[in-house]
């Protein structure tokens, strides 16, 4: 909602300066988010007139001017080049000395020979507007000599304000005016409008058959208007710095008094309708041409303004082209000015991708009291501007909105609020803003004006009362209540603390979108059927992802554009495997590429591998051991490849980027990348302390060959079968192919420690547990221990 | 005599002149050992007289303390000679850089709301959190945002493709975060609520994807005055500044009654930070809490807006493009 100071202040005009104006209105609930002057600043122009006007000797095209500029009967002469000039026109003319926008100072100066003592401007270069066609051309009975400034009124400011849904009331001149009156006490002088006297009977009759969408209708023939009247300046101009382009007066005209009074009003051509109006819910396969040029298959619920030939507007949005105000063809309009149901123009604009000022006022609730008032106030501005003879108002009323009696205790307004008000203050507060009130003691029972809709509730009154005091004023007091100490389960531990450990191992978290290309899903979780989106900003942004790894590789790819050449990411985000809350599970996700340790000196550029990362991963699950199995995985090497099994869950994958995917993504090299759930990350064990053994611990290590296929965890579970009570420890520290091992075979060495809590263990002791663990292998994996 | 004296002066020019332990030891043995000079001289005093025996042997003796004294010096100064050439020869570098790996760090977004979260848990706020595909119900309705409200205008929605009566949508706000809560707990209640949101919108200022928090704070007899109080405390302590000048005025949501917009007033005028009221009526009764018998205040704001602010960010696309370079700073 965009207005001129100056209009409002005809309407009420408190004894505040414009930047205590707008943070009154900001303050109140309307916030002003613009507040800029109508024209930048100048000076010394005046209203002039051209009194001559001749050729330039030596300049084709510059005419030579004599101006009275009302300098005491002296002309000016004035070298002008605008094409418009003419004898007899008024302009602006800025006089020697005057400073123009853009720091242009006008001086004494000699044009090809010829003396030129001032300027004649255009409006463009006064910032009035930005049209350029010569000369700014004034009404003839522009007083030669005025100030322009004055007489243009530009020492005026355009506020902006960004009104909320809830206050439909404000968004018209009346409505802030109503608002700033209640709020400072000034004196509101309302828009006096007389009826408009009679002076034909020629009338439509008008039906009402959607009942509550549309309970009044007031309808008025004028006959013999003059419909391509010039639109006066003083409307132009509150019309334009209200946003509004002047496009004929009749249309001017109901622009005008919606902008002045809320009311939207249409005007038809009265010869183009035929018979009755019937306000009716549209018919299966009725259509309509719109003043916007579209043609709309109109639907069911969708309200119209149907004539004997059907419809001719659809109700509280757009009027139809048939029917519609031609410029020098239209001598009878025939005006509405209705009331239209906010539910029946809700959401209409949105699906069918337009609205209207009228819309937009519709569907937020606008005054059903006012349909009269601003009929009047359109008659009496066409009459005036357009000439022609009103007939009589035919007006149509059903049911009403009713506006019932809201309760406000005045304790609970202390309750919400804070601060107890008093009855007395209450109703005070609640009458400026035009509200009826009636006292049973602490209750107060109000009813709404027919231009408020958002005062429903008992909370929303409470809202009224608080800006009235100021939320400034309301109390700021620090909470007391019961104090108690916030649960900490100790089996969990936080997200934060695992995202802290990923990025003490030189990890960085990133942030990506969570709707991805579907291809992407398809890729890395082999997902063809994921989770749509209906209406993406962009078709690469159309599918909930299932998994992390689409970010992560495009994060890479940016990175490795940008020149790093070592990456190691990690997110932690929900991924999405359908729409129930339970398959949106957080997932944390890492992904490293390039050398295992930053480039720097005294250490080799050794590229990353599946063990690196591997670590990472079991450094994250520390203290809890998860196990690594061979696995399959859309997204990974087919070989390189293992999902992560705790407690008999799988809890996430870990793998080299599959080749086809580094080829297909155009990476230099393979990164790693694991996904692991997040819930099974916090989750921890409950730490119980085991007693240490004060004897000495005996190393011994051990190597077997075995067949390439068994596996290092063949190998431990194996030694775990035994269930040595002695053996504390078994670790491998060796992996060997080659010389001394035949082809085929490989050597695995382990460190085994032996350990016993009550007794230092003989010789036999270690003998018997190191040749069973050795039998045990022996038998299982035909393992020969070397030698 | 002289003998005797000009023997040990002889020496102890020799120790001084010795280079290394090993001439040191040659030295020694010159002079100390079996068939040294000294050694020699105290053989001889056999053939003296008794008397001369004393005083000669005296003299020796005395050459031989002061030759020795003067060798353990010698040896002394020689180690410590070469303690010091190996000590020099070990030196290093010193401003070379560590080796090994520097760490990662956390996102920007993730570092603001951690601050905020231990603000408010300092304040006995609980973390709670919700799916990011909603119903429509949880997005909306429950809030006091009926279908086609002009409110629905104000958060442009990603919608779902859905097989399920209700429509589906990516969670506009952390708010159904508050409505899920309220369903499985009974007041008092007090949640701050993070998350990722989704609007179609997507300029230098708006991405389709964002932060917001929640908070929410539901018990017998909270008033617009405790809102007031809890957030101004909680964006002073945030900035870290006492004298932080923060407003508020009226507003609109659907979901809260009264309403009001959160301003703090920065270098460049009053800045426009979040939104907050008393939760409504309808909403507490959507989710079977009497509002007769409780009250409550929400308030959400921008997480990503939070961190430009703090760290001086001026354009929000930043925060989603993950250019390590940026991100490396946050740490």
């Amino acid at each position: 909602m965009k207005f001129s100071e100056s209009w409002l202040r005809e309407l009420v005009d408190p004894a505040l300066d414009n930047a205590q104006l707008a943070e009154l209105l900001t303050m109140a609930g309307l916030e002003v988010e613009g507040n800029d002057p109508a024209a930048p600043i100048f000076d010394q122009v005046v209203v002039a007139q051209v009194v001559d006007v001749r050729k330039h000797e030596n300049a084709e095209k510059l005419n030579v001017c004599k101006v009275d500029a009302g300098q005491g009967g002296e002309l000016l002469q004035i070298v002008c080049g605008a094409p418009n000039v003419a004898p007899g026109v008024k302009v602006p003319c800025a006089l020697v000395g005057a400073n123009l926008p853009g720091d242009f100072k006008i001086k004494e100066a000699k044009l090809r020979g010829v003396e030129s003592f001032g300027m004649l401007c255009s409006a463009r270069e006064l910032g009035v507007s930005e049209e350029s066609d010569g000369l700014l051309l004034l009404p003839g009975d522009a007083p030669v000599g005025a100030s322009f400034r004055d007489y243009y009124q530009l020492d005026d400011r355009i506020l902006t304000l960004k009104l909320t849904p809830n206050r439909a009331d404000c968004l018209s001149l009346t409505g802030i005016a109503r608002e700033v009156a209640a709020l400072t006490a000034g004196a509101y002088k309302p828009v006096a409008v007389a009826p408009a006297m009679v002076r034909i009977d020629t009338q439509r009759a008008v039906r009402l058959e959607a009942g509550n969408a549309c309970p009044r209708y007031a309808g008025r023939v004028i006959q013999g208007v003059n419909a391509a009247a010039a639109t006066p300046a003083w409307m132009k101009r509150r019309l334009e710095r209200s946003g509004v382009r002047s496009i004929s007066a009749l249309v001017d005209i109901t622009n005008y008094v919606l902008m002045e009074l809320g009311q939207p009003m249409h005007a038809f051509d009265n010869a183009r309708l035929q018979g009755d109006i019937v306000v009716r819910m549209a018919k299966p396969s009725e259509s309509l041409e719109l003043l916007n040029g579209k043609q709309l298959a109109l639907e069911t619920d969708m309200l119209v303004i149907a004539d004997a030939s059907g419809p001719v507007a659809l109700a509280g949005i757009m009027g139809g082209m048939l029917t519609s105000v031609r410029l020098g063809q239209t001598q009878d309009v025939f005006l509405e000015s209705a009331f239209f149901s906010p539910s029946v123009i809700n959401g209409k604009a949105r699906r069918l991708g337009f609205g209207s000022d009228s819309s937009y006022r519709y569907e937020r609730g606008v005054d059903f009291g006012n349909c009269r008032q601003a009929m009047e106030r359109a008659t009496e501005l066409i009459l005036a501007i357009c000439g022609g003879n009103p007939g009589p108002i035919t007006e149509t009323l059903t049911e009403l909105p009713k506006r019932a009696a809201v309760s406000l205790r005045v304790p609970r307004v202390a309750r919400v609020l804070g601060i107890d008000l008093g009855a007395e203050q209450i109703i005070g507060m609640l009458k400026k803003l035009g509200l009826q009130v009636e006292r049973e003691e602490q209750v107060l029972n109000v009813v709404p004006s027919s231009y408020r809709f958002d005062i429903n509730i008992e909370e929303d009154l409470i809202e009224e009362v608080a800006r009235l005091y100021g939320y400034d004023n309301l109390p700021t007091r620090p909470p007391v209540s019961v104090q108690a100490m916030l649960k900490q389960d100790g089996k969990l531990r936080s997200a934060l603390s695992v995202k802290l450990a990923l990025a003490a191992r030189d990890y960085q978290e990133i942030v990506s979108y969570a709707f991805v290309e579907a291809q992407w899903e398809a890729d890395f979780a082999a997902n063809n059927a994921p989770v749509k989106l209906l209406n993406p900003i962009a078709s690469q942004m159309s599918v909930m992802r299932s998994t992390l790894i689409g970010g992560l590789v495009s994060t890479l790819i940016t990175n490795l554009n940008r020149k790093h050449e070592r990456v190691r990411l990690f997110e932690v985000a929900r991924v999405f495997h359908g729409l129930a809350a339970d398959e949106q599970p957080e997932k944390l996700a890492g992904l490293a590429y390039g050398s295992r340790q930053h480039e720097q000196w005294g250490v080799d550029a050794t590229r990353i591998d599946f063990y690196d990362v591997k670590a990472d991963v079991e450094a994250l699950l520390a203290p809890r051991q998860a196990g690594f199995e061979k696995a399959d995985h859309p997204a990974f090497h087919p070989g390189r490849c293992a999902q992560i099994v705790l407690d008999g869950q799988v809890i996430g994958v870990l793998g080299e980027l599959h080749p086809k995917w580094v080829q297909n993504y155009d990476l230099p090299a393979a990164p790693v990348l694991f996904e692991m759930d997040l819930a099974a990350l916090i989750e921890r064990d409950l730490i119980l302390a085991k007693s240490v053994s004060k004897l000495q611990p005996v190393r011994r290590d051990l190597a077997f060959v075995v067949d390439d296929a068994v596996q290092y965890q063949d190998i431990l579970d194996a030694m775990a079968s035994v269930k040595s009570a002695c053996v504390t420890t078994i670790e491998g520290f060796d992996v060997y192919r080659g010389k001394g091992v035949p082809e085929g075979k490989k050597s695995l060495a382990f460190k085994v420690v032996l350990q016993d809590t009550q007794k230092t263990l003989s010789d036999a002791e270690i003998d018997l547990a190191v040749s069973q663990l050795v039998a045990a292998l022996q038998q299982r994996h035909d393992a020969q221990l070397r030698s | 005599m002289s003998n005797v004296q000009t023997l040990l002066d002889e020496g102890l020019v020799a120790l001084a002149a010795t280079a290394d332990p090993v001439e040191l030891e040659n030295v020694k043995a010159r002079y100390l050992g079996k068939s040294g000079a000294l050694t020699e001289l105290l053989k001889q005093l056999g053939a003296l007289s008794p008397e001369d025996k004393r005083t000669q042997g005296a003299v020796i003796n005395q050459a031989k303390q002061t030759f020795e004294a003067a060798l353990n010096g010698r040896r002394d100064a020689l180690a410590s000679e070469q303690l010091k050439q190996q000590l020099a020869a070990e030196a290093l570098d010193v401003t070379l850089p560590g080796r090994g790996d520097g760490p990662g760090g956390l996102h920007p977004v993730t570092l603001v709301k951690e601050r905020i979260v231990a603000l408010f848990q300092s304040m006995g706020f609980e973390v709670a959190d919700g799916p990011e595909i909603e119903g429509d119900w949880h997005n909306f309705e429950a809030l006091n945002i009926p279908r086609d409200h002009p409110a629905r205008a104000m958060q442009d929605t990603f919608y779902v493709a859905s097989k399920a009566n209700e429509t589906m949508v990516l969670r506009t706000h952390t708010s159904p975060i508050q409505v899920r809560y309220m369903q499985n707990n009974k007041p008092p209640i007090k949640i701050v609520a993070p998350g990722r949101v989704y609007r179609v919108d997507s300029d230098a200022t708006h991405s389709p994807m964002f932060h917001q928090m929640e908070g929410l704070w539901v018990e017998e007899g909270v008033s617009f005055a405790d809102l007031k109080a809890t957030i101004t405390d909680w964006l002073r302590n945030f900035f870290e500044r006492d004298d932080l000048q923060v407003r508020f005025r009226p507003s609109f949501f659907p979901f809260t009654e009264p309403s009001a917009e959160v301003d703090v007033l920065g270098d460049r005028g009053w800045l426009e930070i979040g939104g907050c009221g008393m939760v409504h009526p309808n909403v507490l009764r959507n989710v079977g809490i009497d509002p007769e018998t409780y009250t409550g205040f929400a308030f959400g704001f921008g997480l990503d807006r939070f961190a430009m602010l703090y760290y001086g960010v001026n354009d929000l696309r930043l925060f989603f493009e993950n250019d390590l370079t940026f991100l490396g700073q946050f740490r």
